[in-house]
């Protein structure tokens, strides 16, 4: 792994899912910029606002848009441990101020110093390999903003393959929605059922120990069908296994609670 | 008229889909095959994401210099002896075929596959007036036969499999022998033929659509599999191409551009079987070709989005490709979006076409996956047009009220970091309490849209960033 010179500070956007259904998530996330020589900190936060643009919401997208560039004015980098939030910032943020002449280059500027978690220490610190043990079969599931806005499919995969004891298995279109689509999932649920019936069959078919992806919210759609299934696969967010922080139950499985 | 939407009635149109096993059969067939013959076909043309980027810019500059092609292609039209006329509404679109039709006193009429003809109802215009109109496409013979819509923008009895095609054609020839063999495809396609042939050589008048346009000649093109788009424009002496007005090129150069992306992303093939060009009626020293040649350019909504925010549809040159590759469209497939546009082209083109009103689900049923716009050839953003129907409907109060009050809670405390910190501790600390144990929930009164199908898991307990926070650290 290359030295970095000078610390770079990095505003780590721990994303509303993580913030409140997993903490471990932004742990992770937290020791892998740390491992790779950033500073980091975590402004006061909620959400990117994608709720709100994704209804057609605009006005309040845009407020909470200022909101999040106002919180992390003074970081170089903002880092999402998500390719959905990372995206909503990176590629959306500018499009919401479009024909604002005041926040338009702001926005810009903002979105280009937005990455997604993986990508940005692949792409951006040139982080090689990690220094995690994780003995057992995976299969990645590409979540769809992070691959087709962010373009993050090959940095997850290369870090995967630096854990100790783990393989990669691929499973069929892996490249393919889940069904989880934000409200989408309770909105439409039979569809979204449907959806995700055919993902956990092709995860099933892979027959991985654990499913790793790198957005919450698909990670709980496909855990939760995953559960109800009866299925015994583990479903964990990559940065968990990447950081080597293993230790919380994995989504939806039941936890010990003699304590 | 156009055909009646069920739009509206989306959800439980999808229900009825998700439970039909014949139906969910046929799509399995969808989620795989056109997708591995277009990458396949676009993986072999090194130049095929430049020709995309060429295919939008054309269209873009046709899209913003539409009157002057328009008009550059009537006037071709006229000079090579052909006629136009000019169709604001689906209504008048339809009245001036039939009227075409009834002054020529034609019974009976032979249809190459169009999507304007489904969009404007022009068969059921032809019927009530006591003219048949006659499919001639495979898959449009069958769904004609059923009385059905397509359910594919380019394979319209998508929806069936090879059994209720055999079923069919068993029910509707009652005139072949009940002993013949139709085990195999080809001979399915065989009867069709069979019977279709007569009804070429009958027809009085030939309709099809256009897939293109060609302003410098005034020609119209349309691409085919199966050769009865040939034989419908042919063989009647009359020959009349429906089409609506975005559908021009400047040059048969640009349209050969754009012929090189519309097969590949279509079905994969390098071209479709049959490019046919027609310019005008039959001239003096032609062997063939009608006698009579009339264009219909139709409107019926499209200048309402040139200058809009949906511009970019009328990009469109109807692939399929966004369908092919969408996840929704493989779980309901396109009956359920209740028009005549499914998938994500659908999801964008018919509010604009029937009303947000009565199509307001379609642009909603995404998962904003982006896989439609990935593939695209003229790289229309179906999602954020999708989005931007979302943004009408928001303003207009469209949207659900359950959604807009669940919305503008969370906005509320969205908006109030401090708040929204104290409120989710709370929250977090009592879900995480009910579902301690088990880690996930059965049912939750909120989102039983998930939970129905779904355990939802719990959370871990404390929230992130009061656990940061308690830690000491830098914020």
């Amino acid at each position: 792994m290359p030295q970095v010179r000078t610390p770079i500070r990095v505003g780590l956007f721990v994303t509303c899912l993580v913030d409140l259904f997993r903490p471990s998530v932004g742990f992770a996330a937290v020791k892998l910029l740390e491992d790779a020589g950033c500073v980091v900190s975590v402004p006061p936060q909620t959400c990117c606002g994608q709720p709100a643009f994704n209804s057609g919401d605009r006005r309040t997208a845009r407020e909470i848009a200022v909101q999040v560039m106002d919180a992390f004015a003074n970081v170089d980098f903002i880092v999402a441990p998500s390719g959905s939030c990372g995206g909503m910032i990176a590629r959306h943020y500018p499009e919401l101020f479009n024909e604002d002449p005041g926040l338009s280059a702001r926005a810009r500027a903002f979105a280009d110093k937005t990455h997604e978690l993986v990508s940005f220490l692949v792409d951006v610190l040139g982080v090689q390999g990690v220094q995690a043990s994780f003995p057992h079969k995976v299969a990645y599931h590409d979540s769809c903003s992070g691959l087709r806005e962010l373009g993050v499919s090959a940095q997850p995969r290369r870090l995967l393959g630096s854990v100790e004891g783990l393989s990669l298995v691929e499973m069929k279109d892996s490249d393919v929605c889940c069904g989880f689509g934000g409200a989408f999932a309770v909105k439409y649920g039979e569809i979204s059922d449907a959806i995700v019936s055919v993902k956990t069959a092709n995860v099933e078919e892979a027959a991985p120990h654990t499913l790793l992806a790198g957005d919450l919210g698909c990670l709980m759609n496909m855990a939760g069908k995953l559960s109800r299934e009866g299925s015994g696969v583990e479903v964990r967010h990559v940065a968990e296994v990447l950081a080597g922080l293993t230790e919380a139950p994995p989504i939806a499985a039941a936890r010990d609670v003699g304590a | 008229m156009t055909a009646h939407p069920t739009s509206p009635q989306f959800k439980d149109n999808a229900h009825r889909a998700l439970a039909d096993t014949q139906l969910q059969k046929a799509l399995g067939n969808v989620r795989h095959n056109f997708i591995e013959k277009r990458a396949s076909a676009a993986g072999k043309l090194p130049e095929f994401e430049a020709l995309r980027d060429q295919a939008r810019d054309l269209r873009d500059h046709v899209l913003a210099h539409l009157d002057i092609y328009l008009e550059a292609y009537e006037a071709k039209v006229l000079a090579s002896g052909g006629h136009v006329h000019w169709a604001r509404t689906a209504e008048e679109a339809c009245r001036i075929v039939v009227d075409l039709a009834k002054d020529r006193g034609a019974k009976s009429v032979a249809k190459g596959k169009s999507m304007v003809s489904e969009e404007i109802g022009l068969n059921a215009a032809l019927e009530r007036a006591g003219i048949r109109a006659v499919e001639t496409d495979l898959g449009e013979y069958i769904i004609q036969l059923r009385g059905e819509a397509p359910s594919h923008i380019i394979a319209p009895a998508v929806h069936l499999n090879q059994e209720d095609v055999e079923a069919e054609f068993r029910r509707v020839h009652t005139w072949l022998p009940k002993d013949r063999d139709l085990h195999e495809p080809e001979a399915l396609l065989a009867e069709a033929r069979a019977e279709l042939r007569a009804k070429f050589l009958a027809a009085d008048i030939g309709v099809t659509g256009a897939n293109f346009l060609v302003a410098e000649t005034g020609t119209s093109i349309i691409v085919t599999n199966e050769g009865n788009g040939d034989l419908s424009q042919v063989l009647p002496r009359v020959h009349v191409v429906v089409a609506s007005i975005e559908k021009i090129v400047p040059t048969l150069e640009d349209a050969s551009g754009l012929l090189r992306v519309l097969a590949r992303s279509a079905t994969g093939q390098d071209m479709s079987v049959y490019t046919t060009l027609s310019t005008g009626p039959r001239r003096a020293e032609d062997s063939d070709g009608p006698g009579e040649y009339h264009v219909v350019l139709i409107d019926n909504g499209r200048s309402n989005m040139l200058g809009s925010e949906f511009e970019e549809m009328l990009r469109c040159i109807r692939c399929g490709a966004c369908m092919n590759h969408c996840p929704v469209y493989h779980a309901v497939g396109g009956h359920a979006y209740g028009w005549v546009y499914p998938g994500p082209m659908g999801a964008v083109l018919t509010p604009s076409l029937i009303g947000v009103d009565k199509a307001g689900h379609l642009p909603n049923a995404s998962t904003f996956c982006g896989r439609c716009e990935s593939v695209c050839p003229v790289r229309i953003p179906l999602p954020k047009l999708m989005r931007h129907w979302r943004e009408r409907e928001f303003e207009r109060h469209l949207s659900p009220a359950v959604a807009r009050s669940g919305l503008g809670l969370w906005a509320f405390f969205a908006r109030r970091p401090a708040l929204y910190r104290l409120a989710t501790s709370l929250a977090m600390g009592a879900l995480s309490l009910a579902g301690r144990r088990k880690g996930r929930f059965a049912s939750l009164p909120f989102a039983s849209g998930w939970t129905q199908t779904r355990d939802f898991p719990a959370p871990e307990g404390r929230t992130f960033q009061a656990q940061w926070k308690a830690r000491g650290r830098r914020s």
